[in-house]
């Protein structure tokens, strides 16, 4: 008996290597957070004042030299320009590692690294994800803090949302005009309407599936009305179950895309600008934003504060207007209209919406990830 | 190295005499490091890990959640997809490689054969499923094939695309092994090309080809980035239902329930093949 075994035990070993190949890492040894080699410890600081001011701020996040941040693709919401800009104005290097990541991987990178240089300093994930890591983060309140709006800010400082949009339907101008989210359940609508990603996964998604929800006249606790949506979608024929990129996109295989409106701009998509439209449903103006955190072990303390200041700043070339210019909603948008701190083409750029924006609490986005998990393969498999 | 040579005498090296026999067990180090690091350690890990809770204690009745029926869908989704892609792939693939060995064993067409088969085995993925997809897909240059989003019947085309070529790699030498006088022979003993088959080359071959079904089951049941490319919307078999429980940006990560379906995925393969060496002791037992 020889040779038989020999894809026998081949076999096997491969399965079990892939199989494996899942399994989560060890963690790392953990350290005290850096000092940042002056009198300030800045990774203990919780505001740039208690500091000594923004000089000393700057000073000390020069003196580091290097930021590392984490899963910010450059086309999203202009990180491409805001790394940029950064880069630029304080001649500290940013390193960006894994820039299509997700939020989870993101946690998992800061506990992995935990202790080493190449831990990220600064996170922008996603709210649920925000919220079950919240002892991996450091307090800290931005000079703006005050024009965050207290419902999209952890009290103490863990975590503040940063920017966000409308969950909206991308579609081919070849459609014509889309006035109402029934209308993707006629024929010439056959394989087109695509989500970004598996709703039990991926957070456009289940956003996807929510906004039909209320566009349906469910509520936001219960997100059944959108599963059974795109359960009809299914049984018309009309589902696509490919991922939507921008590549698909233009390849005319996801003519129909669910996603936040910044991401479903011509532009970011990769399209010319007449030949794909954005709409948002009448009362299913459905709000999703990120949020900034700063690892609390964070190798370079000093940087990781000043890129908060840089994103939070509301000066004409600060991250909040960076963010508008990308077609996202900046957190500080209704303080800084209010103070014409705004940069107005880019604002009136944005997808026009009727009706009040909804904000899934933590205990409506739980039901329905769990409804999901449960009702999702069912209704679409 | 024309200096060492010259300075080098007849006598013994100094070390010679010196060293203790090496035991023959020693060759075999770096191999049995090579399986414990890369495989028995990780899968050490995936046994452990599966069955504690996300706070690190101990949670035997994680087990239980493989008899959840949503968990016992995905096992069952990857079951068909396997089961289908191995058996055409190897079906067909079994086919191919006999047109193949048939052939001239020097010609041109054999040596294409074996070298497009190199390459397609290996060609998978996002490249792949996108090729179908615009070949066949809704929008097909070819035609939409209505069923290209039915579960498991367009992954499982595409998936018996590289199947097809691995087949013919591995069982190509197995019919290259056929002695073309076992053929005379038994055609001399009057035997018809069926009783041939039936009594001489089926069970010659039987061993080879349950060997390479195994190997071509496992190379479906381990594949993910093609049926992701190909769907990513819903999870369908086990290895997507794994990224779901590591990367859930909804809340719905849960570690150990990632390594609790890679535990699975490893009994999955612990019965395919005790099927299969049950099987095997069958086919060949009168080679013994």
């Amino acid at each position: 008996m020889k040779s038989p075994y020999r894809f026998a035990f081949a076999g096997v070993a491969a399965a079990l290597l892939l199989a494996t190949g899942c399994s989560s890492s060890s963690s790392s040894s953990s350290s005290s957070g850096a000092s940042s080699g002056s009198s300030v410890n800045w990774a203990t600081e919780t505001s740039v004042s208690a500091g000594g001011g923004m000089s000393a701020l700057i000073a000390a996040a020069k003196k580091e030299g290097t930021l590392n941040v984490i899963a910010l693709p450059p086309t999203w919401a202009n990180y491409g320009t805001i790394i940029d800009d950064f880069q630029k104005t304080y001649g500290i290097t940013v390193n960006s590692t894994l820039p299509d990541g997700t939020s989870q991987q993101e946690v998992d990178a800061v506990k992995t690294e935990n202790g080493t240089a190449k831990a990220p300093d600064v996170m922008d994930i996603g709210l649920a994800v925000a919220l079950a890591n919240t002892s991996l983060f450091a307090p800290y309140e931005v000079s703006t803090w005050s024009d965050i709006p207290a419902a999209q800010k952890d009290p103490n400082g863990l975590w503040y949302e940063d920017y966000g949009g409308y969950m909206a339907i991308g579609y081919s101008t070849k459609f014509g005009t889309i006035t109402s989210l029934s209308q993707l359940l006629g024929p010439k609508f056959k394989g087109a309407v695509a989500l970004n990603g598996n709703p039990t996964s991926a957070n456009a998604a289940l956003n996807g599936v929510m906004m039909a929800n209320l566009a349906e006249g469910g509520t936001a606790s219960n997100i059944a009305d959108g599963v059974n949506f795109f359960a009809k979608l299914k049984a018309a024929g009309n589902f696509n179950p490919i991922s939507a990129t921008g590549a698909t996109i233009k390849a005319g295989t996801t003519e129909v895309v669910f996603n936040w409106d910044y991401l479903n701009l011509p532009s970011y998509v990769g399209v010319p600008a007449g030949s794909w439209k954005v709409f948002i449903p009448q009362n299913a103006v459905l709000g999703g934003y990120y949020a900034q955190a700063i690892n609390k072990d964070a190798p370079h303390p000093a940087a990781a504060r000043l890129w908060e200041e840089f994103l939070y700043s509301q000066a004409a070339s600060g991250g909040q207007n960076l963010w508008l210019e990308g077609g996202a909603r900046p957190v500080e948008q209704q303080a800084m209209t209010s103070n014409s701190s705004i940069n107005t083409s880019a604002a009136s750029a944005l997808p026009a919406v009727t009706g009040t924006p909804v904000f899934l609490t933590e205990a409506q986005n739980t039901a329905a990830a769990n409804y999901l998990a449960a009702n999702w393969a069912k209704a679409v498999g | 190295m024309a200096v060492a040579t010259t300075t080098q005498t007849g006598a013994r090296p100094w070390w010679a005499g010196r060293r203790p026999p090496t035991p023959a067990w020693v060759g075999t180090v770096p191999f049995l490091a090579y399986v414990g690091v890369f495989l028995l350690w990780p899968t050490g890990i995936v046994v452990v890990d599966s069955l504690k809770n996300p706070n690190g204690a101990w949670a035997f009745s994680n087990i239980s959640e493989l008899g959840n029926p949503l968990v016992r869908g995905y096992f069952i989704g990857s079951f068909k997809l396997c089961v289908l892609s191995s058996v055409a792939g190897a079906v067909l693939g079994a086919i191919l490689a006999y047109a193949v060995a048939s052939g001239d064993p020097d010609g041109v067409g054999r040596r294409l054969y074996i070298a497009v088969s190199g390459v397609l085995a290996q060609f998978g993925g996002v490249t792949l499923a996108f090729a179908f997809l615009v070949t066949i897909g809704p929008v097909g240059l070819l035609f939409h094939a209505s069923w290209y989003f039915d579960f498991p019947w367009g992954i499982g085309l595409i998936y018996t695309y590289f199947q097809i070529p691995l087949m013919v790699l591995v069982f190509l030498p197995a019919i290259d092994g056929l002695k073309v006088q076992w053929r005379e022979a038994s055609e001399n003993l009057g035997a018809s090309a069926w009783q041939y088959w039936r009594y001489v080359g089926g069970p010659l071959l039987m061993p080879a080809f349950l060997g390479a079904l195994l190997l071509l089951f496992a190379n479906a049941l381990s594949a993910f980035a093609t049926i992701q490319a190909w769907e990513n919307q819903i999870a369908y078999i086990v290895p997507q239902q794994i990224s779901t429980a590591l990367s859930s940006e909804v809340g719905l990560s849960n570690v150990n329930v990632a390594d609790l379906l890679a535990l699975g995925m490893v009994i999955l393969v612990a019965i395919v093949m005790t099927g299969y060496a049950l099987l095997q002791r069958r086919a060949a037992r009168w080679l013994r």
